[in-house]
């Protein structure tokens, strides 16, 4: 802050005038450098309405350095052009001068001198006029009297041009009384202080105002992964429409839980190890329920229940080797298993969890990624009931434009991708995958004839992604993971009406 | 799933109507088809090469169209037209038969020796008679061979297909496999004879065929396939003799299918995929005639010999006829329409049906291509894309159900949020890892780990799955390193570890593991993070019935900073200040503690 007394001198001077004064001004009457005085009505301002301001800015021409020397002593031509006496000058001599060089070349095109080459002992510098007339320095002296509105632009920028004059900007102040003028400063207090609170001193004093424009200083604290705060919030969906949690915390599946339960024959491309990661230790699963995986064997092989089968020759080595998941409904399937082993009541399940794909990683695609999963298990359940779930459930992520298209896929018929209508790009964009799951499916493991299971999945790093503007995969998932991003992540609530699209994609 | 790559114009010509792009993409949509990308041969150059290289390219619209993966019989332009034109009922389903020669001759025959036994058991050949090709179809020829090669043939390893110019050559033909050495032919686009060793190594450079030679380069015998003049047809899956091929004035053609073993493929795949080809061809051929299509079918005869079989054995082209009530396919869909409409439905997916007359049952017929119809349920499904998935009423189910979440799914959420709170960041880290970051790095045996090995990782990151969050944490912190310290992570998540005890001899293991990097190691700020946990899981600190800590050794920390968590007397986990070897293993350069527990003892 500026000394209390300089400030005291600004506002007696501002007392007496009407209308207000130029901060130049104040700095010419106080005798003062412009940068003091604007350093002043700062500290005035921050005292609350005292004084009330306004920026101006004007701008003038000024004398460079070198302007002034010129204006001084004038041109480096006519400094030459006096240097040169009657007889000459030879050029070497000439040029040692301050002023040669510049001066030499300006006077030769000026015609005031010449040059004669051929003279003895040297190149000599002659007078070829009698007197001449300064207009340089003339110029720059009507600048520095203030008179610089007396020349042309042109001739203006033309010095400009030679760095002799340069235009300023001065940024000042058009000060008048605020509406709580007084002449006399009192210090500001910055905080509330138990000791004003005890004594209350603090109804005297005056505070500082807060800067409400800067940013508070950050809370001390850890934070939720946002792939994870999604998941909870996935999770909280499916509880809230009565879905069951299945234990899916068994990366490592059997062919025949993953594949064979399903329905998948041992020949479908999936299989193959340029897709799914097969384990070599432990490389085969031991157990398994020996009836059902007869019963499994034949609606491959010769099929059944009201199926044709694949008409292949079913193999058990195949069924046993063991892989990392590729989908949680290895963990499905093993779920209804053990549903039909009891007596049948309606379920609806639900999972989230980590599965595994030897598939060609890029900028969506890495090597696990987390399923989302929910199957609900009922008589006489239609393809309709399939469409009213997934509406439900889509509308409870802000997803309310759904449209269905009939897909392919080895355990499920119908089958159908399920797409949503995404407001920023203006087209239909794939959400997720859901059917019925086939007879040959369900009635191997002992399932009443006429129950039906429906179910859908999705990835959980998708909608995320799109969720927080993320392009490249591995900066949500993994160690390269840049911590920030963490930090400042927003929640996941159901997102505002104008992004529902958008951020559920 | 399998792109089909059509020409805009040809395909609207053949579809006797022109659509917009969003028109198109409805109609594929309803159907079942997705217009994944609008461009053109010139777009594909430049994106791929450089507009420079695009110059003078073809600047033709083409639309690439995705096929679902069941549905071979659309996968050129031809098929696609026609399922298109059934769909929207402008054209009727095609019926096939098989005919006998035209001249009242003998049919054709291929004979299966024994020796294709070890290599490539099975054939089935078919002759299709009186063809016209024009550039366009030839190229459609050539490129629907070339989509089943890559699809349902699995680019060769199950099947593959040769063609041959009939006139060029003469039956009987004969399908036999010979040692490498012995088998010498020009083979296709070469000016002279090889030996088979030969071309394998010839091959070994070619951009296209070397992806094909594994499929038989380590067999003691080679299969190939002679006319009755000893005229070499193809070595297949490799490559056609030169003499035999077709052309743009080819009249009649031999194709054959050679398959490998029956585990890997049914036999009736390898008859499906002739079919499909036949089928797929005919309308290739006939492109312009299309609705008279059935009198223009010359499968001269089809033929499948097994091994070991002296007689031909003639294989009819199979229709098969289903029943079903249109009760059944109401209730699936959830619609109600009469057993007349949904014959009428079905009708238009290429499967005719009609009532029967007995109550409100329908007689379907499945035709020989659409092998994936195995069930009611496919039939059924059928009806409703007729129908239109988004023509169906959206209802709730009436199930009612109680929601359980999994104990420990929930005991891990309630302690993410405590963690947190306490000041520590989550990371997610990866459940696959190298060996080298559970054991190397870490300071340990990798055979004492207890971990699962992955048989073919593509690459060191997918060696084993995690036995510890350690690593995951350790990297997260070295991508992290321009942060301010201290850094805090904590991560709850599943291990792996190999468990005799379970079916698939192994089991998860739920863990919670944080980390304190910092310029001090400090060990008390992760011991007071153990001890908040216990709070919040309501073990008191106690010898006997609570938990405690005590000195341990541990190669992962450094000696003498380690201790062993136990919980009512069994050993939780560990924690203490890693060793520096673990610390710059990981291109750390900090101290740093860490706390590593499971947690399933607390449920």
């Amino acid at each position: 802050m500026a000394d209390t007394g300089l400030l005291e001198s600004l506002l007696r001077l501002l007392e007496k005038v009407d209308g207000g004064t130029d901060s130049q001004d104040v700095a010419a009457d106080l005798g003062v450098d412009h940068q003091v005085i604007v350093g002043a009505v700062k500290s005035l301002q921050a005292l609350g309405e005292v004084i009330s301001t306004e920026q101006k800015s004007s701008k003038h021409w000024e004398l460079t350095g070198e302007g002034r020397e010129i204006a001084e002593q004038g041109s480096h031509e006519a400094r030459v052009f006096n240097a040169i006496p009657d007889e000459g000058l030879p050029q070497n001599e000439l040029m040692k001068m301050p002023s040669g060089k510049v001066g030499f070349s300006k006077a030769m095109s000026n015609k005031w001198i010449r040059l004669d080459k051929a003279h003895e002992g040297g190149p000599r510098v002659f007078k070829t006029v009698e007197t001449i007339e300064d207009t340089v320095r003339d110029k720059l002296q009507l600048v520095q009297k203030g008179q610089s509105a007396k020349l042309e632009d042109k001739e203006k920028n033309e010095l400009k041009k030679r760095k002799l004059l340069s235009e300023v900007t001065v940024k000042s102040y058009w000060i008048t009384k605020g509406s709580s003028f007084s002449t006399t400063i009192t210090k500001q207090e910055t905080e509330l202080t138990p000791e004003m609170i005890a004594s209350g001193s603090w109804k005297e004093k005056n505070f500082k105002p807060y800067n409400f424009e800067a940013m508070g200083v950050a809370p001390d604290c850890g934070h939720l992964h946002p792939l994870m705060k999604v998941r909870t919030q996935f999770r909280q969906i499916f509880l809230e429409m009565g879905f069951t949690e299945m234990p899916t915390n068994n990366f490592i599946e059997s062919s025949f839980w993953n594949f064979d339960s399903l329905f998948q024959p041992q020949q479908h491309p999936a299989r193959d190890q340029h897709d799914t990661f097969f384990i070599s230790d432990p490389a085969l699963a031991h157990e398994f329920p020996q009836d059902y995986m007869e019963r499994v064997k034949k609606v491959h092989s010769e099929g059944g229940y009201g199926s044709q089968g694949y008409k292949y020759d079913w193999k058990i080595e195949e069924a046993q080797k063991n892989l990392l998941r590729t989908h949680t409904t290895a963990v499905s399937a093993r779920m209804l298993y053990k549903l039909a082993q009891q007596k049948f009541t309606p379920v609806k399940y639900f999972s989230i969890d980590r599965v595994f794909r030897n598939e060609t990683l890029d900028a969506t695609h890495l090597a696990e990624f987390h399923q989302i999963e929910g199957v609900v298990a009922d008589y006489g359940l239609t393809l309709g009931n399939l469409m009213g779930v997934l509406h439900q459930f889509f509308t409870k992520l802000g997803i309310t434009k759904l449209r269905f298209k009939p897909a392919y896929n080895p355990y499920t018929e119908p089958s159908m991708e399920v797409f949503s209508y995404h407001e920023g790009l203006k087209k239909w964009v794939e959400v997720g995958n859901s059917g019925v799951f086939r007879p040959e499916m369900l009635l191997p493991m002992g399932l009443p004839e006429g129950v039906s299971v429906i179910a859908w999945g999705l990835s959980l790093e998708r909608p995320t992604m799109i969720k927080y503007g993320i392009n490249n995969i591995r900066e949500l998932v993994g160690h390269k993971v840049n911590l920030q991003m963490v930090y400042d992540s927003p929640i996941f609530q159901k997102p505002p009406k104008n992004k529902t699209e958008e951020a559920s994609n | 799933m399998p792109t089909v790559s059509v020409k805009r114009d040809l395909l609207f010509e053949a579809l006797g109507q022109k659509y917009t792009d969003e028109e198109f993409d409805e109609l594929c949509f309803e159907f079942g088809l997705e217009l994944d990308e609008i461009t053109s041969e010139k777009d594909i150059i430049s994106r791929e090469q450089g507009d420079e290289k695009a110059e003078g390219a073809s600047d033709v619209v083409l639309y690439k169209i995705d096929v679902p993966a069941n549905r071979y019989d659309l996968l050129c332009l031809e098929g696609l037209v026609r399922g298109l034109q059934v769909f929207k009922e402008k054209l009727e389903a095609p019926r096939y038969k098989r005919v006998s020669p035209a001249d009242g001759g003998e049919p054709q025959r291929l004979v299966i020796t024994d020796e294709t036994a070890s290599v490539r058991p099975h054939a089935v050949a078919a002759v299709l008679h009186d063809v016209t090709f024009t550039q366009e179809r030839y190229e459609s020829f050539i490129e629907l061979q070339e989509k089943l090669h890559q699809n349902i043939c699995r680019k060769r390893t199950l099947v593959a297909i040769g063609t041959h110019d009939l006139d060029t050559i003469s039956g009987p033909f004969t399908y036999t496999a010979k040692p490498p050495g012995d088998i010498r032919f020009k083979p296709l686009n070469q000016s002279k004879e090889y030996t088979a060793t030969e071309l394998m190594s010839l091959y070994k450079t070619d951009g296209h065929l070397r992806h094909y030679l594994h499929i038989i380069e380590n067999e003691p015998l080679y299969p190939i396939i002679y006319d009755s003049n000893g005229i070499v047809l193809s070595m297949p899956p490799i490559i056609n003799g030169d003499h035999r091929k077709i052309s743009l004035n080819t009249k009649n053609i031999f194709i054959e299918c050679t398959a490998t073993d029956l585990t890997k493929v049914n036999r009736f795949t390898v008859i499906l995929i002739l079919l499909l080809f036949c089928n797929n061809t005919i309308y290739t051929l006939q492109f312009k005639r299309l609705e008279s299509v059935r009198f223009f079918i010359f499968l001269k005869k089809l033929i499948l010999f097994q091994k070991g079989c002296i007689k031909s054995q003639v294989t009819e082209l199979a229709y098969r006829t289903e029943t079903l009530s249109g009760d059944f396919i109401n209730k699936r869909v959830g619609i109600n329409e009469s057993a007349e409409s949904i014959a009428q439905l079905l009708t238009r997916m290429c499967l005719r049906s009609e009532v029967s007359g007995e109550g409100d049952l329908i007689q379907v017929e499945i035709p020989p291509t659409r092998a994936d119809v195995i069930h009611a349920c496919d039939i059924m499904e059928d009806a409703a894309i007729a129908y239109g998935f988004n023509n169906i009423v959206r209802s709730t189910p009436r199930t009612y159900t109680v929601a359980n979440q999994l104990p420990l799914n929930k005991l891990t959420e309630l302690l993410r949020q405590d963690l947190a709170a306490a000041g520590f960041t989550e990371a997610l880290t990866f459940a696959l890892c190298s060996e080298e970051d559970i054991a190397d790095k870490l300071r340990k045996n990798i055979a004492e780990t207890r971990a699962v090995h992955i048989s073919n990782p593509k690459t060191a990151e997918f060696q084993v799955a995690r036995t510890c969050l350690l690593p995951g944490l350790l990297k997260t912190l070295a991508a992290n390193r321009k942060m301010p310290l201290p850094l805090k992570l904590f991560e709850i998540s599943d291990v792996v570890l190999k468990d005799e005890t379970k079916d698939v001899g192994a089991r998860n293991n739920r863990r919670l593991c944080a980390v304190y990097y910092n310029k001090s190691p400090g060990f008390e700020v992760i011991h007071g993070l153990l001890d908040r946990v216990m709070q919040l899981l309501d073990v008191k600190p106690d010898r006997n019935q609570g938990y405690h800590i005590q000195a341990a050794e541990d190669s992962t920390f450094f000696p003498g900073r380690c201790a062993e968590i136990f919980s009512c007397g069994k050993s939780i986990g560990h924690l203490g200040v890693l060793h520096p070897d673990v610390i710059s293993r990981f291109e750390l350069t900090m101290p740093c503690s860490a706390i590593d527990i499971d947690i399933e003892p607390f449920l």
